[in-house]
């Protein structure tokens, strides 16, 4: 088996460019899913909330029950049919945000559910409003238990981010494929970019487990 | 003497389990409630109702002059805020904030709610703390604390909004035996202050030594009360008897 790096070398330019938009999309995106994710999750914490818990249950189900790349099309090549004309890049941030979200409100409703019972009940005989009870008490306390699944949802993030490259999105996967395209060599280049995703991944695993151990340090557990 | 806390026919269950089943009760100013009674009795139930932690589905509870619940109607939200100012409560599990330092835990109400500035909140929770005999682990996390010194940064968090009356839930049942004794003492340094106090305990010495009066409870009703020497040397009714033999024949 003859192995041929070469093309990958002289490509190495247009591949670092299109990790970078990979990190961008993906950055985007996850900053995005918290924001709707913190929103959802607490939305569905109280079913007696008719209104807010009926439509925060609609988007999980409707976001997380259909398939990233059908959603990521819908926003791309569905909306034109409307008129509605949002460039790739957007399309890829918000379509990616939003599926994320959905799978974040899970996490944050599960970290909320997990704070005890009796951490609301002595801020509630405190006086404290619920919202303030929540901000200032139990919120905090579940951020940190958040932090493992948040890392599972964040590494799954930057994989699915492959698939914006078929908005065309010049990332990772879209440069490799261009340069497989004029070099035929499609496993060096497939290998060269899973390392990439590899060291992505992996890093962010490592930055969250220091973030973790700090706040454990920190008494926040 | 107006009382600061009446309870009139409180009745609450819990699906099919009727815990208290018309409860009258009264605190007086500046005097100190005890109520004793076997596990299951409603005692802890009618301490939670009274800030409003349960709803009371018949009855009706009224402190400082306004009426907490009625007819299992709750106050709205910011009034019921406002009448938790008066009602400082201690939990059996302390319930401490993990994520907050011991001054953190004392000052986080008084400076969000109350409006204090840092420097007037610490201030005032620094007193509390060498109150409470705890000055020194002003700095620390409650993780590194022991569950006496926890129930005492807990007194020391409710007391720091200056409540008319505290509430204390079993304050002393989750703690090893050689600890309860710095809670307790806590607590009759704050009874001999003249706070106003209801006490959920099973502690019979605590009892007959600080309450002004006791109430025993059974089966979601009080049983009797009276003067804690009338309760513990001539109980009137056959149950109090049983319980109070149970009680002092394990000590």
């Amino acid at each position: 088996m003859d192995l041929d790096f070469s093309p990958v070398w002289d490509g190495w330019r247009d591949l670092a460019h299109g990790a970078l938009i990979t990190i961008e999309v993906t950055v985007g995106a996850i900053l995005l899913g918290c924001l709707i994710g913190l929103a959802i999750g607490l939305g569905r914490l109280d079913p007696r909330r008719r209104l807010v818990y009926g439509l925060s249950t609609a988007y999980v189900s409707v976001i997380r029950g259909t398939p990233l790349l059908v959603q990521l099309f819908i926003w791309f090549f569905g909306l034109p049919h409307f008129g509605i004309n949002f460039p790739a890049f957007f399309c890829g941030i918000v379509g990616m945000g939003i599926y994320s979200g959905a799978y974040v409100s899970e996490i944050v409703r599960g970290a909320i559910q997990s704070v005890d019972r009796g951490q609301m009940e002595a801020a509630r005989s405190l006086s404290m409003p619920y919202r303030t009870a929540m901000r200032e008490i139990v919120v905090p306390q579940a951020l940190v238990r958040m932090i493992p699944p948040l890392g599972n949802e964040f590494i799954a993030l930057i994989k699915n981010s492959s698939l914006v490259s078929l908005l065309t999105i010049a990332d990772l996967m879209h440069e490799g494929q261009k340069i497989i395209s004029t070099s035929y060599r499609s496993l060096e280049v497939y290998l060269a970019i899973a390392l990439v995703y590899f060291v992505l991944t992996n890093l962010t695993g490592l930055g969250l487990r220091l973030i973790e151990r700090r706040l454990g340090a920190g008494g926040l557990v | 003497m107006e009382p600061i806390v009446s309870v009139r026919g409180l009745t609450k269950s819990f699906g099919p389990v009727a815990v208290l089943q018309g409860v009258d009760f009264e605190i007086l100013p500046s005097k100190v409630s005890v109520v004793i009674g076997p596990s299951g009795s409603g005692k802890s139930t009618l301490l939670r109702c009274c800030n409003g932690l349960e709803i009371a589905d018949g009855g009706t509870i009224r402190i400082c002059g306004r009426t907490l619940v009625e007819q299992g109607r709750l106050l709205p939200d910011a009034e019921l805020n406002a009448l938790r100012r008066q009602v400082g409560m201690v939990f059996q599990s302390f319930n401490l904030f993990p994520h907050l330092s011991v001054l953190g835990n004392v000052t986080i109400a008084p400076r969000k709610l109350l409006g204090l500035s840092r420097v007037e909140a610490d201030t005032r929770a620094r007193a509390l703390l060498d109150k409470v005999g705890l000055a020194h682990k002003a700095d620390a996390y409650p993780a590194t604390l022991s569950g006496g010194q926890k129930q005492r940064v807990a007194i020391a968090r409710a007391l720091a909004m200056q409540p008319q009356v505290m509430l204390f839930d079993e304050p002393t049942s989750a703690l090893d035996p050689e600890l309860v004794g710095e809670v307790l003492q806590v607590m009759q340094a704050l009874a001999d202050e003249g706070m106003t106090m209801m006490v959920v305990t099973h502690e019979m010495g605590f009892a007959r030594k600080v309450a002004d009066m006791v109430a025993v409870m059974d089966h979601g009703v009080v049983l009797e009360s009276g003067p804690p020497a009338q309760i513990f040397d001539d109980p009137r009714h056959p149950r109090t008897r049983e319980f109070l033999q149970a009680v002092t024949k394990r000590g």
